[in-house]
């Protein structure tokens, strides 16, 4: 167990956007978060990596509570995460989009940059090859000179979790992963985020697109209204009536 | 192929500027020249806090005149060495700086603008109602120029006028080597995207402070030199028409350039010279001259002479079908396809 939340709640001026929701994500494994629109999913995602201060329940970390820790310092622990829409810098090249993810690891300071002392040299080499090796890893080390604002849509995606696996987290979450790309690439990215577990890293994803989920998930919770509705392998969750009647709606209120 | 054309340039600059003393005999010409020079230190800071950080401040020219007063006011009254000041008002102006820095970056986008537009405005009615420390409206008369190093002596224009290329030309080469640090692209990985930035571990207020107090240190550095340099300063060192003229030089030379605070001063300041005689017209032309720039050069100067490089070399390189070096992709990975990108119902 890597990551467990207690009664996680966030409340809006009274909107309960997350409700009560108890979840458990295994180390090694791929957790999936589904549910309507509006169900609560991303607001989850910013609770667990700190936008957003939970007004009610806790986080569990390895074992440590880091309910409302900064998200710089949730990112120091190990939560990394990929964002709905890509925040890339356009002009800069992909590798030095993806750098700066490394930055948390090193102690270059004002003094260094300035001298150019031999930690900061050091550093930034550092930082470099990390990055052109994440790069290789998600599989486009040759567009790491090309501007990320040049690349088709599935490249900027694959750009995105490389800045978010550079500093080596524990748990990658990534915000619909799949969003705005074709079925090719689809099954492309559902490859390695494969690969990405295989490596070692715990991944934990919203996704709409269910084939996806349904193949890549080992656990699927399902939210609706804020709420947990449902938790389990996907074969389960296909099937429980629960879930359908969200997706599905059973009455006009619903 | 581009990297050495930049040096050239750059060594050029510096070549014309040793020999500028010799070439005129004219000492208002060097005058304007060091003011220029002088403006350009403050503006390299404002380009670290708004051009690389994002940080629209309003409040750089109020610190421009602490800097400028701490120093003079300590050779004034205290009788302190130029060599001593300098460093004291640099200190006084970094720490007032952090100070206002903490307040001030609660606030973001143009919150953040009005508010340090409060500031600027604050500092320059203590400069200007404290009589007794400041003079005043009357302002602070006769600060001493530089005094002497060992063997060096500041006491003509010609001296100062290499003391004050000595300080921008060490303050280009310390913005240069920050903005090509990893710290100088943290600020700009804030500048790109705050919540971004914080995501992937930076401590975004911290970083945003250090900028801010960069920024200010480079403000307070440009008025220590730049009372001795005058000998007189009044509250006006401070005021909204040099705050909005170092924004100007600032976009119009191009921000978050290197090039961009030294070009767009230095023009600038010698188009405001020679639009001297036209009196109050000449705003007529400077205005639809700006307007002008920022239609067709957002980036400033800087950024279009970037653009123009990029293209000649783009030209020359042509025979290629890629600049990208072609590296075997590992085994299985799909090579993305370049179909555009399927346009599916986001969220």
């Amino acid at each position: 167990m890597l990551l467990r939340t207690q009664k996680l709640g966030i409340d809006f001026g009274g909107l309960k956007a997350v409700d009560a929701v108890d979840l458990v994500i295994g180390a090694g494994a791929v957790t999936a978060i589904i549910g309507p629109n509006g169900a609560g999913k991303s607001t989850l995602f910013n609770l667990l990596n700190g936008f957003h201060k939970p007004t009610s329940g806790r986080i569990f970390f390895e074992g440590d509570d880091i309910t409302g820790l900064p998200s710089h310092r949730i990112a120091r622990r190990g939560i990394s995460r990929t964002f709905q829409t890509t925040r890339l810098f356009p002009t800069a090249s992909a590798l030095e989009n993806v750098l700066i993810g490394y930055r948390m690891h090193t102690r270059t300071n004002l003094w260094d940059a300035i001298l150019r002392t031999p930690r900061a040299r050091r550093e930034e080499a550092e930082c470099r090859d990390r990055a052109m090796r994440v790069l290789e890893f998600v599989g486009i080390p040759e567009l790491a000179p090309l501007p990320v604002g040049s690349l088709p849509q599935e490249a900027q995606k694959r750009v995105a979790i490389a800045l978010a696996l550079v500093s080596q987290p524990k748990l990658l979450l990534l915000d619909e992963p799949a969003a705005g790309v074709n079925a090719n690439e689809t099954a492309a990215l559902a490859e390695l985020i494969r690969y990405i577990v295989s490596s070692g890293t715990t991944v934990c994803l919203v996704e709409h697109k269910m084939r996806m989920v349904m193949a890549l998930a080992d656990t699927i919770i399902v939210l609706n209204h804020g709420q947990k509705i449902a938790e389990g392998p996907p074969d389960q969750i296909c099937s429980d009536p629960a879930v359908i009647e969200a997706y599905l709606g059973g009455r006009r209120d619903a | 192929m581009r990297v050495p054309t930049t040096r050239i340039l750059w060594l050029a600059a510096l070549l014309a500027a040793l020999a500028f003393p010799f070439l005129t005999d004219n000492l208002y010409f060097l005058s304007i020249v060091i003011t220029a020079f002088i403006t350009a230190i403050a503006v390299y800071g404002l380009n670290v806090l708004v051009g690389e950080t994002g940080q629209l401040s309003l409040a750089h020219a109020g610190f421009f005149g602490i800097g400028a007063y701490t120093a003079g006011i300590l050779a004034v009254r205290f009788d302190l060495s130029f060599w001593l000041a300098l460093p004291t008002a640099v200190a006084v102006t970094a720490f007032l700086g952090f100070l206002v820095g903490m307040v001030a970056l609660r606030t973001r986008g143009d919150y953040f603008a009005i508010f340090t537009l409060g500031v600027g405005v604050v500092i320059t009615g203590i400069l200007d109602l404290w009589e007794g420390v400041t003079g005043g409206t009357d302002g602070l008369i006769g600060v001493p120029p530089p005094t002497r190093i060992g063997p060096l002596t500041f006491e003509s224009l010609e001296a100062q006028y290499y003391l004050y290329l000595f300080c921008l030309a060490l303050t280009i080469l310390a913005v240069r080597n920050l903005s090509r640090s990893l710290v100088g692209r943290t600020l700009l990985a804030i500048r790109n995207d705050e919540h971004l930035a914080e995501a992937i571990g930076i401590n975004v207020g911290r970083t945003k402070r250090l900028s801010f107090t960069i920024s200010t240190s480079l403000a307070g550095f440009a008025g220590a030199l730049y009372a001795p340099f005058l000998g007189y300063l009044g509250p006006s060192v401070s005021g909204l028409v040099m705050m909005f003229n170092m924004l100007l030089y600032l976009m119009i030379g191009g921000a978050a350039s290197l090039a961009g605070p030294l070009v767009g001063t230095l023009l600038l300041m010698a188009a405001t010279q020679g639009l001297l005689a036209f009196e109050e017209y000449q705003l007529l032309i400077l205005g639809p001259l700006l307007v002008l720039s920022i239609i067709f050069a957002p980036t400033g100067i800087a950024g279009l002479v970037n653009r123009i490089g990029q293209r000649l070399s783009d030209r020359k390189t042509k025979p290629g079908p890629s600049a990208a070096p072609s590296s075997p992709s590992p085994k299985n990975r799909a090579r993305p396809s370049h179909a555009p990108p399927h346009a599916e119902a986001g969220n």
